[in-house]
C-alpha cells in the first residue's frame, strides 16, 4: 500500500472526478469531493513523512508506472513514465493538497459559491481533475507527461472560470484558454526539441544527457530552452505575458480564485525551477543563455507594473489579481538573483504567497456572500458588519506588505538578503520600495471598510462558520510561518541547496 | 557516448532543402499564431489555434520518421529500417488534447453567443465598455 502512494494521489481524484457527476446529488457530491481532497492531503503528508524518512544517499522515492523498469542490460534508459517524489515535489505537493482540503469545505451548504445550482456535480467534478492535473505536473519525472497533466489541469481551470456569474466570466476564460493553449504548445515544441536532442523524455536521463557539453552547445537545445522557457513563463503569467490573470482571477467565482491562485501558478514556477535546474542544469541557463539578464527586468517590472495597477484597481478582486501579478514578479525576482538565498526566498514565497492570497480570495468570497459586492467603495462599515472576516483581511494584507510576524516578511527578507549578497542593493531597495506599494492598495480596502461612514444603520452579519473556519485556518498559517519560521525556510533552503548543487 | 539522433541524421543533409519539413512546420505555425493574433472573430481565433497545434503535431512525426522505414511491427520480416514510433505516439496524446481544447473553446464561443449575441471580439469589449 505505501508503495503505491505516488499513484494513488493521481488516481483518486482523476477516479473521483466522474464518480462526481455520477453521483449528481449536491449534498453527496460535496461530502464526497472534500473527502477525496482530504485524503488526497493525508497522502502528501505520508509521502512527505516517506521522503524525509530516506536513508542518506538516497533522496528521491522512484515509481514506475506498469513495472518498466530501466533496462539493466543495454543502456539505463527508462522505458516507461516514471513518477518520483523528492523533497522539492513533496512540499510543492503539500501545499496543493493542504490548499485544496482548505477550499473544499469552503462554503459548504450554501448556494452560489460553487458555481450555478444545479451544476455543482460538475463544479466538483472539474474542481478534482483540477487538483489531479496540478499534482501530476509535480509529481512525475516524464516530461511529456507534465504536458498532459499541465493540459489537464487548464482545460478543467478553463471550465471552472467560465462557471463564474458574471457574462464576463467568459470571456476570461475563453482568452485565458487562447493564451494558455499557446503556452501549453510552446512547451510541447519544447519538449520536442528537448527529445530531438536527448533522445529520451525521462527527466533524470534528460539532465544526464545534458551534462554532456556537445549537446549543450548544440543550437537546438538552446532553442528548446527558449520555447519551454517561453511556455512556461505564459502559464506562471509573468509580467508581459500575464494579459489572462487578472480577468480570470476577477470573474472566476471567489472558491476557483482562491485555489488557482495559490495553486496554478506554483506548480508552474516549480516546472520553471525544473526546466532551469533538473534538465538544462544552472550552469547553461545562466552562463550560457544568462537567463537572469532576461528575468531581473521582467520580475522588476512586474513588482511595479502589478502593484501600480492594483493601485487603480476598484473592484477588490482584480486588485488581489493585479497583486498575484506582482509577488509573481518576486518569486521570478528569487530565481534570477542566482544564489541559494534569494532561490531559497523565491521558494518561501511560492508557499507563503500560497497561503496569504488563497486567504484573501477567500476572504473576498465572504465579503461577496454577505454585501453581494466586488466594489470596494460599497464596503464602508465592512469592520462593524463583518468584523471577523475583516481581522481576516487585515491579517492577510499585512502579509502582502510584508510586516514582520506575517509569513510575507520572511520571503521578502530572505529575496533582500539574497539581493545584498549579490551585490546588487539597487534590486534590494526596489523590493522594498515595492512592497511601500502594497501598503497603499491595501490600506485603500482598509480605509473603506473600517474609517468611512457607512450610509445606514449596521447590523453584525457575519460569514458563516463554513467559510470562516478555512478563512481563518489560512490565517493563523500566516501568523503561525511567519512567527516559527524554522520549518518553511528550512525546507525551502534545503531546496534551493539542492537545485543549485545540480541534483534536481 | 550517446549520440543524439537528431545530430547523427541531420549531420548529411543541412541544407535548407532537405529540411523542407520543418520549413512546413514553421510556415504552418506562423499561419496558426497570426490568425489567433490577429482575427477578431472568436471561432477563427479557434480555428488558428487548431493550426498551431497541428503543425506541432506534423513537428514530431517528421521528426520520429526515417527515410525508407516501415512502422515497427514485430516480427520485422526483413525489414531493418523503422520509423521511431515514440513522436508518433505521443502526438496520439497532443491529438487527444487539441480535440479537447477545441470542444471547450467552441463551447465558450456558443456561451458567449448567447449572452452578448455575438462573437466579435472589438463588439464584445465594446458591449464590456458600457455595462458599468
Amino acid at each position: 500500500m505505501n508503495a503505491q502512494l505516488p499513484a494513488l494521489l493521481i488516481v483518486l481524484p482523476l477516479v473521483a472526478a466522474p464518480i462526481c457527476v455520477i453521483l449528481r446529488k449536491a449534498s453527496l457530491v460535496r461530502a464526497f469531493a472534500v473527502l477525496v481532497s482530504w485524503a488526497c492531503l493525508a497522502i502528501t503528508i505520508l509521502l512527505l513523512q516517506q521522503v524525509l524518512g530516506l536513508p542518506d544517499g538516497q533522496i528521491e522515492i522512484e515509481y514506475t508506472l506498469g513495472n518498466w523498469t530501466p533496462g539493466e542490460t543495454k543502456s539505463a534508459l527508462h522505458l516507461g513514465i516514471e513518477l518520483g517524489v523528492d523533497r522539492a515535489n513533496a512540499y510543492i505537493l503539500l501545499i496543493v493538497a493542504g490548499i485544496a482540503a482548505v477550499v473544499m469545505p469552503f462554503g459548504m451548504g450554501h448556494r452560489g459559491l460553487s458555481g450555478p445550482e444545479g451544476k455543482e456535480h460538475l463544479f466538483y467534478a472539474a474542481f478534482l481533475l483540477c487538483l489531479c492535473g496540478l499534482m501530476g505536473i509535480a509529481i512525475t519525472g516524464d516530461a511529456f507527461n507534465v504536458f498532459v497533466f499541465l493540459e489537464i489541469s487548464s482545460l478543467s481551470a478553463y471550465a471552472l472560470i467560465a462557471m463564474g456569474d458574471d457574462r464576463r466570466a467568459l470571456m476570461a476564460s475563453y482568452s485565458y484558454l487562447i493564451m494558455g493553449t499557446v503556452g501549453g504548445t510552446f512547451i510541447l515544441i519544447g519538449i520536442g526539441f528537448v527529445y530531438a536532442v536527448a533522445g529520451t523524455l525521462n527527466m533524470d536521463d534528460i539532465r544526464v544527457a545534458f551534462s554532456n557539453p556537445e549537446v549543450l552547445a548544440s543550437r537546438t537545445t538552446m532553442v528548446a530552452f527558449g520555447f519551454l522557457l517561453v511556455g512556461s513563463a505564459i502559464k506562471l503569467a509573468v509580467f508581459p505575458v500575464h494579459q489572462w490573470l487578472p480577468n480570470a482571477y476577477t470573474f472566476a467565482p471567489s472558491k476557483v480564485s482562491a485555489f488557482l491562485s495559490a495553486t496554478a501558478t506554483k506548480v508552474t514556477y516549480y516546472v520553471l525551477l525544473r526546466v532551469c535546474f533538473g534538465l538544462f542544469g544552472a550552469a547553461f541557463v545562466f552562463d550560457t543563455m544568462h537567463l537572469d539578464m532576461l528575468l531581473m527586468p521582467v520580475a522588476l517590472l512586474a513588482m511595479f507594473v502589478g502593484s501600480l495597477a492594483a493601485i487603480n484597481q476598484t473592484n477588490i478582486k482584480r486588485l488581489l489579481a493585479y497583486s498575484s501579478v506582482a509577488q509573481i514578479g518576486y518569486m521570478v525576482l528569487g530565481l534570477s538573483l542566482y544564489n541559494e538565498l534569494a532561490l531559497t526566498g523565491g521558494i518561501v514565497h511560492l508557499f507563503n504567497h500560497a497561503i496569504m492570497k488563497c486567504g484573501l480570495f477567500l476572504v473576498v468570497g465572504c465579503i461577496v456572500f454577505r454585501l453581494g459586492t466586488t466594489q470596494i467603495h460599497e464596503m464602508k462599515g465592512l469592520a462593524r458588519r463583518m468584523p471577523l472576516t475583516f481581522a481576516a483581511l487585515v491579517i492577510g494584507g499585512l502579509s502582502i506588505i510584508g510586516v514582520p510576524g506575517t509569513v510575507g516578511f520572511v520571503s521578502k527578507w530572505y529575496l533582500v538578503l539574497g539581493a545584498l549578497e549579490a551585490d546588487m542593493g539597487w534590486v534590494a531597495g526596489l523590493t522594498l520600495l515595492s512592497s511601500l506599494l502594497a501598503v497603499v492598495y491595501i490600506w485603500k480596502i482598509i480605509e473603506v471598510a473600517m474609517f468611512q461612514k457607512p450610509d445606514g444603520p449596521v447590523e453584525k452579519t457575519d460569514a458563516p462558520l463554513t467559510m470562516l473556519a478555512p478563512t481563518w485556518l489560512l490565517m493563523a498559517a500566516a501568523i503561525y510561518f511567519g512567527i516559527d519560521t524554522e520549518i518553511a525556510v528550512g525546507v525551502a533552503q534545503d531546496i534551493a541547496a539542492g537545485f543549485l548543487g545540480g541534483t534536481p | 557516448m550517446h549520440v543524439p539522433f537528431f545530430m547523427a541524421a541531420g549531420a548529411g543533409q543541412t541544407a535548407a532543402l532537405g529540411l523542407w519539413h520543418y520549413w512546413v512546420v514553421i510556415v504552418l505555425m506562423m499561419i496558426g499564431l497570426y490568425i489567433v493574433i490577429a482575427r477578431d472573430n472568436l471561432v477563427k481565433k479557434v480555428m488558428g489555434l487548431n493550426i498551431f497545434q497541428v503543425s506541432v503535431i506534423m513537428f514530431y512525426v517528421a521528426m520520429g520518421k526515417v527515410e525508407g522505414g516501415s512502422a515497427p511491427i514485430f516480427p520485422m520480416n526483413g525489414e531493418l529500417t523503422y520509423s521511431n514510433p515514440l513522436p508518433h505516439v505521443l502526438m496520439l496524446t497532443a491529438i487527444v488534447v487539441g480535440i479537447a481544447t477545441t470542444a471547450l473553446a467552441l463551447a465558450l464561443v456558443v456561451r458567449i453567443k448567447e449572452e452578448y449575441g455575438t462573437v466579435e471580439e472589438d463588439d464584445i469589449v465594446d458591449l464590456d465598455a458600457e455595462a458599468p
